[in-house]
């Protein structure tokens, strides 16, 4: 049964938060940073600093790119689009000027529109899970969404919270850490990837759906594509347009590198391990 | 005859998250290209890092076409960027189709080869001198990656001495007739076209020489054996024999004896991809240079903290950062319809000799390794070493970039 009479938007939330990695010191002049993975043992060529007033990490300087697990949400967005299931795609960042350049491309993967909420300077660098969801409850309301669908978390600061706040906000069924997700009927049939193995979950519309690593991989943007993209709108809207107080109920009081890692110590026996344990008050 | 129908297109390729996606550090003039530009080079980035540099030695040692991903690239619209898409091309700037180049051959030199003759030596003249039919029977189904063209100028007797072809063209009744050699033809084995050049008058020299289309496979056209080369393997070249080979009248391209014309104007533009090309294994022969200068420990550092090594890596970028301003220059005032000639040359003998300096000295700094295949230093080289000879050897770019010097100072 087509869905499209019903379906009329599937907004996918991209995150453009900053991007950090984990890597060899860099000698460049200019620190342009590449997207980070998952993978943490990538050979990247910025080193995480700390700023010297420890109330975060630099990322001025940095260039920030879409959350790989955005990415394959907007994939997925686009392959229910292209299965006719759903009519229209709208790409979503919070952030400041330079997330346009995310959502551009998400429309050259092709989205069809993008909405910009602007948030900058202190504020976006204490925006969070709970004022991005608001953000997007009000949005998902005033867009009459039918279907969000976001990465499950972002790389930078690994919450995964903002699917399921935005779910419960909105009072919406969630099916998170999707690898697998399929428009039945009016339900949504969504494999879940568990500790324990695969869930399957039947979901109502509208919902939340976050994606996993397996749900898709997805595509090269395709040079006419791009094009195209120029020519798609972006709405530019501000969180108070939409009675959202972005104001932080968490105070940072430090943020520290990892300690340096301590050279070990070789033991000859087991005793001689436990004594060494009961010394450093670990037993 | 090719099908003048426009396939629907194949799904767009796709690529999977894995540690190496987007390792390399994106180069600072990202923020000086305009955005369309950013994008569409980042795509192909993208998609050389991820689909074809691990697979480039592989095919370099099975001197393997990378059919499907040039089924892909057609599939992003690489095949074809200045085509415009009513035509099925991606409908993009010359800039942009360099940049492609580039950021592919970085990548996968024979890939960028491959792309490169396709948009600039066979799609190229015919949007330019074909007419309407033409170009839809010749171009639309070149545009998707599933056909490739080439371009059949070079004879075993004249390179260089492109006015001296000796391959006639005939007319009995309504066909022409094409007896003759041509040599030294990229992508010949793997195409479904070749635009060729033949001369319909001797006497007149240049002035007698007329560009042809032809189908392959086609009777009367056979191709010699594949070149094996130093290098850009995964690119076949062979001669094109052409005996008794007849066409339709209708397959002449543009006016008779307008051939050489249309040669040189060709060249005029391949030469910018070949520039690009040459950037790309530049830049390719650095990033290889750079990465191990970081790794490799000698005298108690990592060689990096060496002068020498420092002034190697300094003279490489240079050469690559100078060579890659002027093919993008030269590649505006194309897309500006200002002459460009003297532009290309400086472009194509800049960056073919960057592209030849810098992975010589990529050996160097990586020594005993940059010897031996584990390491694609030595793919570079072999690769490097034809950009300063195809599509106009290095030699005729000088007596071009002269030409026009003593053309502005003419009293």
């Amino acid at each position: 049964m087509h869905r499209s009479s019903e379906v009329k938007h599937v907004a996918s939330y991209l995150n453009t938060r900053g991007c950090e990695c984990f890597g060899q010191p860099c000698e460049s002049h200019c620190p342009v940073l590449t997207d980070r993975t998952i993978h943490v043992q990538l050979k990247t060529f910025i080193k995480i600093r700390v700023k010297p007033d420890r109330t975060g990490v630099v990322t001025d300087g940095v260039k920030h790119s879409m959350n790989p697990f955005c990415e394959i949400a907007v994939e997925e967005a686009i392959k229910l689009k292209e299965k006719k299931l759903v009519k229209e795609v709208v790409a979503v960042s919070c952030g400041p000027q330079q997330v346009q350049e995310t959502i551009r491309t998400a429309l050259a993967m092709g989205a069809d529109r993008g909405i910009h909420v602007e948030v900058s300077g202190k504020d976006y660098e204490t925006l969070g899970p709970l004022q991005v969801s608001k953000i997007f409850a009000a949005l998902a309301k005033k867009e009459q969404a039918d279907l969000i669908i976001l990465g499950k978390q972002a790389i930078d600061d690994d919450c995964n919270q903002t699917g399921q706040i935005t779910a419960a906000l909105l009072d919406w069924p969630q099916g998170t850490f999707a690898s697998e997700m399929t428009l039945e009927a009016d339900k949504l049939k969504v494999v879940r990837e568990v500790d324990g193995g695969l869930e399957t979950i039947k979901i109502n519309l509208p919902a939340v759906v976050t994606a996993d690593l397996r749900l898709n991989t997805p595509r090269y943007a395709t040079l006419p594509n791009i094009m195209k993209a120029k020519k798609k709108k972006i709405a530019n809207v501000k969180p108070a347009d939409l009675g959202v107080d972005v104001c932080s109920r968490l105070e940072v009081l430090k943020v520290d590198e990892p300690p340096q890692r301590q050279a070990g110590v070789k033991v000859e026996t087991v005793d001689d391990l436990v004594g060494k344990l009961k010394e450093a008050g670990r037993v | 005859t090719p099908s003048s129908c426009l396939r629907p297109p194949s799904p767009p390729p796709t690529r999977a998250l894995t540690p190496r996606t987007r390792e390399l550090p994106p180069l600072p003039q990202l923020a000086e290209l305009p955005e369309l530009h950013q994008m569409m080079r980042q795509t192909c980035r993208d998609y050389a890092q991820k689909e074809l540099a691990p697979i480039a030695a592989q095919l370099d040692k099975d001197h393997k076409f990378p059919a499907k991903q040039v089924k892909e690239l057609g599939a992003m619209g690489v095949m074809a960027v200045e085509v415009p898409e009513s035509l099925g091309g991606a409908g993009m700037d010359y800039l942009a189709y360099c940049l492609a180049v580039e950021e592919l051959s970085r990548g996968c030199a024979s890939t960028g080869v491959i792309v490169s003759v396709n948009n600039s030596l066979y799609l190229g003249p015919i949007l330019k001198f074909g007419t309407e039919e033409q170009k839809k029977q010749w171009i639309t189904p070149f545009t998707t990656g599933e056909r490739v063209g080439c371009f059949a100028l070079s004879e075993p007797g004249n390179g260089s001495d492109a006015g001296a072809a000796s391959t006639l063209a005939q007319q009995e009744g309504d066909e022409w007739v094409l007896s003759g050699t041509k040599a030294w033809i990229t992508n010949c084995w793997d195409a479904s076209a070749t635009v060729v050049f033949a001369t319909t008058d001797k006497s007149l020299k240049h002035k007698g020489i007329s560009a042809f289309l032809v189908p392959m496979p086609h009777p009367g056209l056979s191709l010699g054996k594949k070149e094996d080369k130093l290098g850009i393997r995964a690119s076949s070249t062979a001669n094109i024999i052409l005996e008794d080979c007849r066409i339709p009248l209708g397959n002449m391209l543009g006016e008779r004896g307008m051939g050489f014309k249309i040669a040189m104007q060709t060249l005029d533009s391949g030469r910018l991809g070949i520039a690009a090309q040459a950037l790309g294994i530049a830049q390719a022969a650095l990033d290889c240079s750079a990465d191990y200068a970081h790794k490799r420990t000698a005298f108690g550092a990592p060689i990096g903290k060496l002068q020498a090594i420092q002034f190697k890596l300094a003279d490489m970028a240079l050469a690559i950062e100078s060579a890659r301003l002027l093919t993008w220059r030269a590649a505006m005032l194309r897309d500006a319809k200002k002459p460009f000639t003297k532009e290309a040359a400086m472009a194509k003998l800049a960056a073919s000799e960057a592209a030849t300096f810098v992975s010589h000295q990529a050996i160097q700094v990586l020594g005993g390794m940059g010897y031996v295949t584990d390491m694609p230093a030595e793919r570079h080289y072999r690769d490097a070493r034809i950009t300063e000879i195809y599509e106009g050897t290095s030699e005729i770019q000088r007596l071009v970039i002269a030409n026009n010097i003593l053309k502005e100072y003419q009293q």
